[in-house]
């Protein structure tokens, strides 16, 4: 007998006699299963950004069990190579492909073009088409929360954060991050490093210790490899995982982690298409959509700091409270968002200015 | 050898290695990656007719298919040329990787320049650009050893990084999409920049016939010009090169400026090819890949260009196995591990053989008397 993931997915599903599983599989129709296909940028065992994804894929295979087939590339390059993948998932009978970085953007819409017939879901990009859905997770509102905590927990009022791409994304991350802390210590400056890539665990660890060697006592990141965070543990400093709950390899050191969660959006997702419901959206969800998540707060922080900071969550759920809620100064010091308002999802869309109490220049 | 002589076996160079056995070893390092690739799907429990049909035929089964092993190919065959002739010549460009980089930023510099007033011209130009673009990079650890005698293999890798720098610079900086949303990207090239479709219905573009005008010039400067003797006779014995008269530093110059140009060639067919805009990453290591082909290929510019259309295969049939078969990712990596593997090993059983040795004793008997025979028979 072959086993392949999928079959192996369903065998432990077996083994786990989930009642769940079996009335889903139970209600499979007799129609051949939607075929689902999932590119990946990074390997799946980066415990980061595509780990989250893959976690995603495997709760979709879980709730549909029998309706659907999944299948999946890993460690594509955002260049020439994405357009064959995405086309040869197109051209294997694929109904659904999600494509997970923003550098497969152009050869999504491409492929997209060419299958009129085939639905496609591009993760953090901003072209559309109407077989071509976006989604993408307000992560910087999870930075407000880590900035409330390193906020509490700094004594040297340095901190070391290690970004990926000035791209919007983390540019917004660092901003939200240094809004919240400076609201609470207004004394804290962030050194930012950018390491020009995603997942490169070498780089991440030299820009820790570069960062911690500068004074910082409370390291962030914007890359995927969970390295910083064993160099915090190393070196005695307090840190923030990304993407997926990264504590087990800093179990002093990790405060939390900000969260993505796909799971809910892939199964809603999935279950549109097979309803015949699915259209080209735009998704942008935060924490309270669940798409963003905090991971349990480590036990040694200050009870002050927890407290603030689960405050913080409910009032960004509720809406009451923005990660740029203004008066927020750039770092000339001109007021960029003006009291009493708080930056558009336009302008947050396009950030390309750090806020104050960055140091350093935003490169480009 | 007291390893060798615990196993009652010694290595020893075979006076002269076979030319047919020297042929065969390519195809046979293919044949036993095929066969090994076998037993190793069948312990992962899948048919293993199956699975190497998916690997190796399904990927390129279809036009499509086809199409897109010629565009993966194009790149490395290119670099592949290039290089292939500096190693013969003991000169050893590690770094095309940063030539192509430095290939795709002029030619896509030039294709932003003029947007929107593009003509038939701006193609060819673009084109030369690139190779203008990654010989000026090639140019420099050429320098750099012919001066200062700076290792070039050091000089050529490092510069890929400064490359890759600099593109990173442009494209997140003063090269970026207005309308970009402030990602790290060039806006799209228009029509008149990118290379035309070859083949309907195929991304195959016109770098696939350039790249094989590039096997046949590397063939013609290997077979029929005096530079390409003398690249070979500077890299077999540059004793003898020297007395012949033939310089090494026009060795070094020659080799890579010409593997230079050549990937910055590949850069520019990338962006105007495949991609179509400028990006902080243009090549998925084309250029280290390179290496391996030049390698595998014998350093003849024929079997480069085989070389690179059975690494291109390894790529493409990595995909479909992982989207056909749910098979991991690595399994392109221990495939191509695999073939150099066997290549190198039934390199190395050409050129040496496994002797069977006598007890110590003996054997130290035997030795002074093939040590004395040596003496006797051997010219200095």
């Amino acid at each position: 007998m072959r086993i392949n993931r999928r079959r192996f997915t369903q065998l432990s599903l077996a083994a786990a006699a989930t009642p769940a599983a079996f009335a889903i599989g139970g209600k499979a129709r007799a129609a051949d299963p939607l075929k689902i296909g999932f590119v990946y940028v990074g390997p799946i065992g980066d415990h980061g950004w595509t780990y989250q994804h893959d976690q995603g894929r495997l709760a979709v295979e879980e709730e549909f069990g029998d309706q659907v087939e999944t299948s999946f590339v890993e460690n594509v390059s955002e260049g020439a190579d994405a357009e064959r993948v995405i086309n040869q998932l197109a051209t294997t009978g694929h109904g659904l492909i999600f494509t997970t970085s923003f550098g497969f953007m152009n050869p999504t819409l491409k492929v997209a073009k060419r299958h009129p017939d085939v639905r496609f879901e591009h993760a953090t990009g901003y072209k559309r088409a109407d077989n071509l859905a976006t989604y993408a997770a307000r992560f910087y509102e999870g930075r407000t929360v880590s900035g409330i905590l390193a906020a509490h927990v700094t004594k040297t009022n340095t901190i070391g954060y290690i970004a990926s791409f000035p791209i919007p994304e983390v540019v917004r991350g660092i901003g939200a991050f240094t809004v919240a802390a400076r609201r609470i210590n207004p004394d804290l400056q962030v050194k930012v490093v950018w390491v020009n890539s995603w997942y490169d665990p070498g780089k991440e660890a030299d820009a820790a210790k570069a960062l911690i060697d500068q004074g910082a006592d409370v390291l962030l990141q914007h890359t995927d490899s969970p390295a910083p965070v064993q160099v915090a543990e190393e070196r005695g400093v307090k840190c923030v995982g990304q993407a997926s709950d990264m504590s087990r390899f800093g179990p002093t050191a990790h405060m939390t982690a900000v969260v993505d969660d796909w799971a809910p959006y892939y199964k809603e997702r999935v279950k549109l298409a097979l309803d015949g419901g699915w259209s080209a959206t735009d998704t942008w969800g935060g924490l309270a959509s669940g798409m963003v998540k905090l991971s349990p707060f480590n036990g040694n922080l200050p009870a002050e700091a927890i407290s603030d900071a689960e405050a913080a969550i409910a009032a960004i759920e509720s809406g009451e409270r923005h990660a740029f809620d203004g008066p927020v100064r750039d770092q000339s010091g001109t007021v960029r968002v003006p009291e009493g308002e708080h930056l558009s999802d336009e302008g947050l869309l396009g950030m390309d200015w750090y806020v104050e109490g960055v140091q350093g220049k935003l490169p480009g | 050898m007291a390893v060798s002589g615990l196993l009652g076996l010694r290595l020893e160079r075979r006076a002269n290695a076979s030319r047919a056995m020297l042929l065969v070893t390519p195809p046979l390092a293919v044949l036993l990656t095929v066969l090994s690739g076998a037993v190793l799907f069948a312990a992962l429990g899948f048919d293993p007719v199956k699975a190497l049909m998916s690997y190796f035929v399904a990927p390129i089964s279809t036009r499509y298919g086809i199409g897109e092993l010629a565009v993966k190919a194009t790149p490395l065959a290119m670099i592949g040329i290039g290089l292939a002739l500096g190693f013969r010549g003991n000169v050893w460009n590690i770094g095309a990787e940063g030539q192509l980089t430095l290939g795709a930023i002029c030619a896509g510099g030039l294709a932003l320049a003029f947007h929107g007033q593009e003509g038939p011209w701006l193609l060819p130009l673009m084109m030369l650009a690139g190779a203008a673009g990654g010989l000026a990079y090639g140019a420099i650890p050429a320098w750099l050893r012919t001066r200062f005698n700076a290792n070039e293999i050091l000089t050529s890798l490092m510069l890929t990084y400064v490359g890759t720098l600099l593109l990173s610079y442009l494209v997140t900086g003063p090269w970026k999409d207005p309308d970009g949303f402030n990602f790290p990207e060039s806006r799209l090239f228009n029509d008149a920049a990118l290379l035309p479709i070859i083949l309907d219905g195929t991304r195959m573009h016109l770098g696939a016939p350039l790249a094989l005008l590039a096997v046949v010039v590397g063939w013609v400067i290997v077979a029929r010009t005096l530079i390409g003797f003398q690249i070979k006779v500077v890299g077999l014995t540059p004793i003898a090169a020297g007395y012949a008269g033939f310089s090494q530093a026009r060795t070094i110059w020659f080799t890579l400026l010409l593997s230079g140009g050549l990937a910055g060639l590949a850069g520019a067919i990338e962006v105007a090819g495949p991609i179509g805009q400028l990006q902080p990453s243009i090549s998925p290591g084309y250029g280290f890949t390179a290496i391996i082909v030049a390698f595998l290929g014998r350093l003849h510019p024929v079997g480069v260009l085989l070389a690179a259309l059975l690494m291109a295969l390894s790529y493409l049939g990595g995909e479909h196995a992982q989207i056909e078969l749910g098979l991991p990712l690595a399994l392109t990596g221990v495939f191509q591990g695999m073939l150099l593997f066997f290549l190198l090993a039934s390199d190395f059983l050409v050129h040496y053989r496994l002797r069977r040795v006598a007890p110590p004793g003996v054997r130290a008997a035997r030795g002074r008397v093939g040590e004395a025979r040596r003496r006797w028979t051997s010219f200095p």
